[in-house]
């Protein structure tokens, strides 16, 4: 079986500096794959190839068996991948209902309708409620993004990438900038959202070891631009070189 | 569907602009015809300014070579039809912005103010220079021509200005502005409003940025060539001061000063600076310090603009008074 999204040995260099060096790691349908590493290790580089932003220096990143080197996010959008950021991105003058809408008019192929009325469009409202309400925000939807709070912006942020309807997510810290108390909450929403949403694979790349622990299937870790180490939770968590590398160096809670 | 107090605000105004010819000399007519040309480019402008988040320093190219495509259309050419120069100046402009929109999209900001802006000189002294052909410095004569394929001979060139073009122009301009709001309001609309602000997400969530900036530029470009073919009716010329830079920053001040963050905003900001121009030319000849004075004072105390000031005021009278929280 064909990996959903791969990475096939991929180098990437910043003139002399080696991001990621001859990278391989491969997400198959119904898996949670959790990328972890410390600063530095080339996490964010690894990202930026899989959504196609980045072209690799060598190797190939193949999603749904094409190679996707450089082909940039508005192509993967379509083809079913999305993927939410470490710093909360939303666009500050657009409600909620606007900002999920604008995702749903790609999803649905709709955005050269020049004198189409949005809000005459009845199948766009009905999954812009649905999304909305999943994440919570039904309350929220005349609301301006940028009048929002930290952590309503955050579920904005990843509910319009949800509204794509990908097949593939990958998200970057979510859970970043949300007190510990409410990371599980946040992380069971994603996951439910993704089960509703017929989310295939999902990619987390995340610094909090509890989450990690808690909800992938696999973790892939990082150092040096390298690939440490890619294992189960259960021989990951008990190697304690591998642990040392990717938790030792932070400092203790 | 727009509001029920916006669309009371459209028919009071369009009754009356119906009525100046009616009530008032037709030297008022007269001045206002500059005005709808102004509304219907400006309506185009701040669909690239207030929505696509791109502010273009050399968009009176558009309105020069709406005037340009007139003085050919009618002049050169004998096809004395309005409708028909109407056509070739959205055209013409539409044609010539696939290109340069093609090159400047992919810049942002400054970078894509300078670029329009250099694009405009070069414009500029293509028309001035190419004697032959443009003119030069004494441009191109538009001639009178149909309108809705009747002569209107009985008219002199005023007359006809302050009457029958008059009540076409406005029409245009209810015409120009429903599309407008249609394309604003629509799924096209709305990724444009997306990338203005923030063209990375947008991108994530699959909006065509560079496709949708040069489309916007393109329509713009066309209600630019509108609004130049009635500016060179009205003159009768075609001239190269048309496609001036200053005329470029003359559009965008009247945008900033009618706000570009509503709709409506840049039809009020043509219209006032077209009755205060008038006004301050006939009490000063310093009338260009004033107006500089006061684009200073909107930007820094009302950067929303006239319409801004206006919606903040229909706010205030609307606003029922709070009720008291029971305890």
């Amino acid at each position: 079986m064909t990996p959903l999204l791969e990475a096939k040995g991929v180098s990437k260099y910043f003139g002399d500096f080696r991001a990621l060096q001859d990278v391989s790691i491969a997400v198959n349908a119904d898996e949670f794959v959790a990328v972890v590493g410390p600063n530095g290790a080339g996490k964010t580089t690894l990202v930026n190839l899989l959504t196609g932003l980045l072209s690799p220096s060598t190797g190939q990143v193949f999603f749904k068996g094409a190679n996707i080197a450089g082909v940039g996010p508005i192509v993967l959008a379509k083809r079913g991948m999305a993927r939410t950021f470490q710093l909360v991105q939303i666009f500050p003058q657009l409600t909620v209902a606007e900002t999920i809408a604008a995702a749903v008019v790609s999803q649905q192929q709709k955005q050269w309708r020049l004198f189409s009325a949005l809000s005459a469009d009845l199948a766009l409202h009905e999954r812009v409620r649905e999304i909305a309400g999943i994440f919570g925000l039904s309350g929220r939807l005349q609301n301006v993004a940028r009048m929002l709070s930290q952590g309503e912006k955050k579920l904005l942020d990843v509910a319009s990438a949800f509204a794509l309807n990908p097949e593939v997510i990958l998200l970057d810290e979510p859970t970043s900038g949300v007190s510990t108390t409410e990371k599980h909450v946040l992380m069971q929403t994603l996951i439910g959202a993704a089960k509703a949403a017929g989310v295939r694979a999902i990619i987390l790349v995340e610094h909090d070891m509890d989450l990690v622990a808690s909800y992938s299937q696999r973790i892939v870790a990082l150092a040096e631009g390298k690939v440490l180490a890619d294992l189960p939770p259960g021989p990951f968590f008990s190697d304690p070189h591998i642990i040392a590398t990717v938790v030792g160096k932070r400092k203790s809670h | 569907m727009p509001g029920r107090a916006q669309l009371l605000g459209v028919a009071v105004g369009v009754v009356a602009l119906a009525l100046v010819p009616v009530l008032a000399p037709p030297f008022y007519a007269n001045l206002l015809v500059p005005f709808f040309a102004y509304a219907i480019a400006l309506l185009g402008f701040n669909l690239l300014f207030g929505y696509t988040g791109l502010l273009s320093f050399g968009h009176a190219m558009y309105l020069g070579l709406g005037a340009y495509s007139a003085a050919i259309v009618a002049g050169v050419l004998g096809i004395r039809q309005f409708e028909l120069v109407l056509v070739a100046a959205a055209l013409a402009a539409s044609l010539l912005a696939l290109p340069i929109g093609f090159l400047c999209v992919r810049y942002t900001g400054i970078f894509f103010g300078m670029l329009t802006l250099a694009f405009g000189m070069l414009a500029h002294s293509f028309l001035f220079k190419f004697y032959h052909l443009t003119g030069g410095d004494s441009g191109m004569r538009v001639p009178r021509t149909r309108i809705l394929g009747l002569p209107f001979d009985a008219y002199n060139k005023i007359e006809l200005l302050a009457g029958p073009f008059y009540y076409y122009c406005l029409a245009l301009l209810v015409v120009a502005g429903f599309t407008l709001w249609r394309i604003v309001h629509s799924p096209f609309g709305l990724h444009l409003r997306s990338l203005r602000d923030n063209p990375q997400k947008a991108e994530y969530l699959g909006v065509r940025v560079r496709q949708f900036r040069l489309a916007a530029y393109i329509i713009s470009a066309a209600y630019g060539g509108i609004g130049g073919a009635i500016l060179g009716f009205r003159i009768g010329l075609a001239d190269p001061e048309l496609v001036h830079w200053t005329h470029s920053g003359h559009l965008v001040f009247m945008t900033v000063l009618g706000g570009f963050n509503s709709f409506f905003g840049p039809i009020i900001g043509a219209l006032a600076l077209t009755l205060l121009q008038d006004q301050l030319q006939s009490i000063t000849q310093y009338w260009r310090f004033v107006l500089g004075a006061m684009l200073a004072a909107i930007v820094i105390f009302f950067p929303r603009g006239l319409a801004g000031i206006a919606t903040d005021f229909a706010r205030l009278y609307k606003a029922p008074k709070q009720p008291q929280v029971a305890q």
